[in-house]
């Protein structure tokens, strides 16, 4: 049994799954954070509202946090057993075509990782009551902490390593799925590109959008 | 040509290695890296000196004896050749060449850039193979193989276990040479019958042996001198969960 749940096939597998998973959290994210761009603060403070609230999100919520965790506790397992493998490095380098970003998987997912530790410090312990807030009005949360250009910054630069980050992630899960195709293959390289430029690039537009508001 | 050589010497598996220079003058663009490095052989012997020690045998690209990496690149920096057809030609005059043995744990160096592949027999030896009565051959279209699939798994079979694919993924992952030894199979009908067993006892010696993971860099893909596919990859991680 063991060897079937922590074989390197496997770990890849659970480590696929996860972040598809996650993939598949970053456009709900995302829907709900561009209603920060109305004037009016109820409906995304409503919407908070609901996706603190209502059971079945709560239900994904734990599932959400599980996920987050295996994948970054596998991601650091299987980057700790590549390191291993070879202790000895190229005094001339690697200088072998790659495709984009996946050399750097680690470090833009660490950089990610860094990001949501900041990002839970800002939102979401105000909701567990960790953070000093108002968890019934998190528009004006937002609003106040886009005005700080520090933070601005901040999440600026961590959203272009996400984009690096999920451009490798997107395709990279489906052929540790196995699924790699003559047609499709090609079709999931171009959404890889499209998702890692739409996502970031929409999280970033409203922080600057916010920014600009002061 | 004149070049100007950083050679990793090492005496033995357990010596420290170090990079040792060396100036070669009158290298024929027409030679081969290998005959370059013969050549260097014979001036330090009639130095007195301990030849560099390198793997080559068939020196026509299809035994997957030489490996030598070149400029960081397994093979030297031309795609889709082994070290042995690797020409002077595509080096500049006054170049310095970096030239290392690979570095991988299941592949410790035994001498200056010769490593023990034996890793790759210890995976073949776990289920590469068809488990038949041996005797006279059978005839050849007994069983119908799909004309697609035949070429697939020619394409797969292939692969001379060189060792480049280790050699150039960041994690030192064998994923490629185990998904062409396992692909060359799973495409056949004779290779469907132990296709469980094949792929368990593979992946189980390649990770025992202490080969990284897969990332889906696709380094193996553009540097593997018999130019194998990831998409095998993909299939050895599809008979891997339908094996369980």
């Amino acid at each position: 049994m063991y060897k079937i749940l922590f074989s390197s096939v496997s770990k890849k597998f659970v480590m696929a799954v996860a972040g598809l998973f996650l993939i598949l959290f970053l456009p709900v994210h995302l829907t709900i954070n561009l209603m920060l761009l109305k004037s009016d603060p109820l409906p995304f403070n409503r919407a908070a509202h609901f996706m603190a609230s209502f059971p079945v999100i709560k239900v994904f919520e734990v599932i959400l946090f599980i996920t987050l965790i295996v994948h970054i506790f596998y991601g650091i397992w299987l980057q700790i057993q590549n390191w291993r493998a070879r202790p000895v490095k190229y005094a001339s380098g690697q200088k072998s075509e790659t495709s984009s970003f996946s050399r750097f998987m680690i470090w833009t997912g660490l950089t990610v990782l860094i990001f949501l530790i900041i990002h839970f410090f800002n939102f979401f312990f105000i909701k567990l009551g960790i953070v000093e807030g108002n968890p019934e009005d998190f528009y004006s949360v937002a609003h106040e902490l886009f005005k700080i250009p520090a933070y601005n910054y901040i999440y600026l630069a961590c959203f272009l390593l996400l984009g690096f980050h999920l451009h490798h992630a997107f395709s990279s899960a489906f052929q540790t799925l196995g699924l790699n195709h003559r047609i499709w293959t090609p079709v999931i390289k171009v959404l890889a590109w499209v998702y890692s430029i739409a996502i970031p690039a929409g999280f970033a537009t409203i922080a600057i959008v916010l920014w600009q508001l002061k | 040509m004149k070049l100007t050589l950083k050679i990793w010497r090492q005496k033995d598996s357990k010596s420290k290695g170090r990079f040792e220079t060396y100036h070669m003058e009158n290298v024929s663009p027409e030679m081969s890296f290998l005959e370059m490095l013969d050549a260097l052989n014979k001036r330090l012997v009639e130095e007195g000196g301990d030849p560099v020690a390198f793997d080559h045998d068939c020196r026509e690209g299809i035994c997957g004896s030489c490996g030598i990496y070149i400029n960081g690149h397994p093979h030297g920096p031309v795609p889709g050749i082994t070290t042995c057809h690797l020409s002077m030609r595509y080096f500049n005059d006054g170049e310095t060449l970096w030239v290392e043995p690979w570095r991988a744990k299941p592949f410790p160096v035994i001498k200056d850039l010769i490593v023990d592949r034996s890793a790759f027999d210890k995976i073949q030896i776990a289920g590469g193979f068809i488990s038949v009565d041996t005797g006279s051959a059978p005839e050849a279209n007994s069983i119908p193989v799909r004309k697609q699939n035949a070429d697939m798994a020619f394409d797969a079979a292939i692969c001379i276990g060189c060792g480049a694919c280790v050699a150039a993924c960041k994690n030192a992952s064998a994923m490629l040479f185990v998904s062409a030894k396992i692909s060359q199979f799973a495409l056949i009908p004779q290779g469907r019958i132990e296709a469980k067993e094949r792929v368990r006892a593979m992946v189980e010696k390649m990770d025992e042996l202490g080969f990284g993971n897969c990332s889906n860099t696709g380094a193996c893909e553009a540097e593997c001198p018999k130019k194998i596919k990831i998409s095998n990859i993909a299939r050895l991680n599809r008979e891997y969960y339908k094996a369980y």
